[in-house]
């Protein structure tokens, strides 16, 4: 079971700062194990974010994301109280989708 | 003659460039942290290891708030930056982790012992590696201010002064090779002096940390593992008295320090 998400989201200036950090092993397939067998890849595959349930953002991503990864954006529009969700899908089939209140 | 002139003045001109280089360098890692800092990975630990603390967990299906780390049963704001202490309950000095231990096997009803013999990030200790961070983090910002009232805590004191300057092993090192002046570095890292207070959030201050490099959550005593690793002397063992001394030892001379934990590190 994936650990939870930390967003924080901000209104800014006719908008809304989007601050994410993801718990994953992002790991790249290229890497060996100590007995010299390949650690076979496992990292998010897909991000994407809702404001108030309609998609304003979505990313593909690979190996070259680093663990444990930090995202931020910026959404136009956006205003406090609106709820942001935030999801990914990993080369495993793995989902995990959270949600932040605009402060 | 003319050789060897160009000799010393091309020596002269590479020592003026790894001058420039190590300022830079430094600068580099500072901004590099700067960068990172604002999404430090540790507050997933932070929010795992809260988690974690109010959980109903092992046999006897105990949730840890119960547990007194200092300022009562419960109390976490402030608890870190007095720790290492005394605690009458089990007639000993103990840090965080030594703590964490005694209170998962009296509330929880774990087995210490086994959890100690544990691998850093596996099982249970990567359990820990939250509840520390959470806790850590509950004292962000805060003065540490470690007691010293309890003869027991002035003996562990003492005692982990004598280990930090204790030189052995095939390097004959000890705590103090690297850790008794300023400007001492590690390759490109930067050496704290832990034998004076080195500065808010530097040092004994910045423990816990996450670790870019490895991306993990780094303990005091996973610190501590390492820097043994390093001088190439054996662990003296996890929650073991010899390490909590060093934390004593660490946090007295760190007084006034503003706690950072849990920081980045590279």
């Amino acid at each position: 079971m994936s650990d939870p998400m930390r967003i924080r989201a901000q209104a800014q200036g006719g908008g809304a700062v989007v601050r994410v950090l993801m718990s994953h092993e992002m790991e790249t397939g290229q890497r060996k194990d100590a007995a010299g067998k390949t650690i076979p890849a496992w990292h998010i595959t897909e991000v994407s974010a809702a404001l108030n349930g309609k998609t304003v953002l979505t990313a593909q991503w690979g190996t070259a994301i680093a663990k444990n990864p930090f995202t931020e954006f910026v959404v136009k529009g956006a205003k406090a109280g609106d709820k942001i969700t935030v999801s990914w899908v990993d080369n495993r089939g793995d989902k995990r989708s959270d949600e932040a209140v605009i402060a | 003659m003319t050789q060897a002139r160009s000799l010393i003045a091309a020596a002269c001109l590479a020592a003026a460039g790894a001058v420039q280089a190590q300022t830079s360098t430094a600068d580099g890692i500072a901004q590099y942290r700067a960068l990172l800092a604002d999404g430090n990975p540790a507050e997933l630990w932070e929010i795992k290891g809260e988690g974690l603390w109010k959980q109903r967990r092992g046999p006897r299906n105990a949730s840890l708030e119960a547990c007194d780390l200092g300022k009562g049963p419960g109390v976490v704001p402030g608890a870190f930056v007095e720790l290492p202490r005394f605690f009458a309950d089990t007639r000993r000095v103990q840090d965080l982790e030594s703590r964490l231990l005694s209170c998962m096997q009296a509330l929880q009803g774990f087995d210490a012992a086994a959890i100690a013999a544990t691998p850093f990030g596996r099982g249970e200790q990567a359990n820990l590696e939250a509840l520390v961070a959470y806790i850590a983090a509950a004292s962000r910002g805060l003065r540490f201010n470690l007691p010293q009232g309890h003869a027991e805590e002035r003996k562990m004191a003492e005692v982990g002064k004598r280990v930090f300057f204790f030189r052995a092993g095939p390097y004959d090192f000890a705590c103090a090779s690297c850790h008794d002046a300023a400007g001492k570095r590690i390759r490109l890292q930067e050496l704290p002096n832990l034998t004076l207070n080195p500065g808010d959030g530097v040092g004994f201050a910045a423990w816990p940390a996450y670790r870019v490099s490895s991306g993990e959550l780094w303990t005091m005593q996973r610190r501590l593992n390492d820097c043994y690793r390093q001088q190439r002397f054996p662990y003296p063992g996890y929650a073991s008295d010899a390490s909590i001394a060093l934390g004593v030892y660490m946090g007295v001379q760190a007084r006034g320090a503003v706690s950072s934990a849990p920081s980045i590190k590279r």
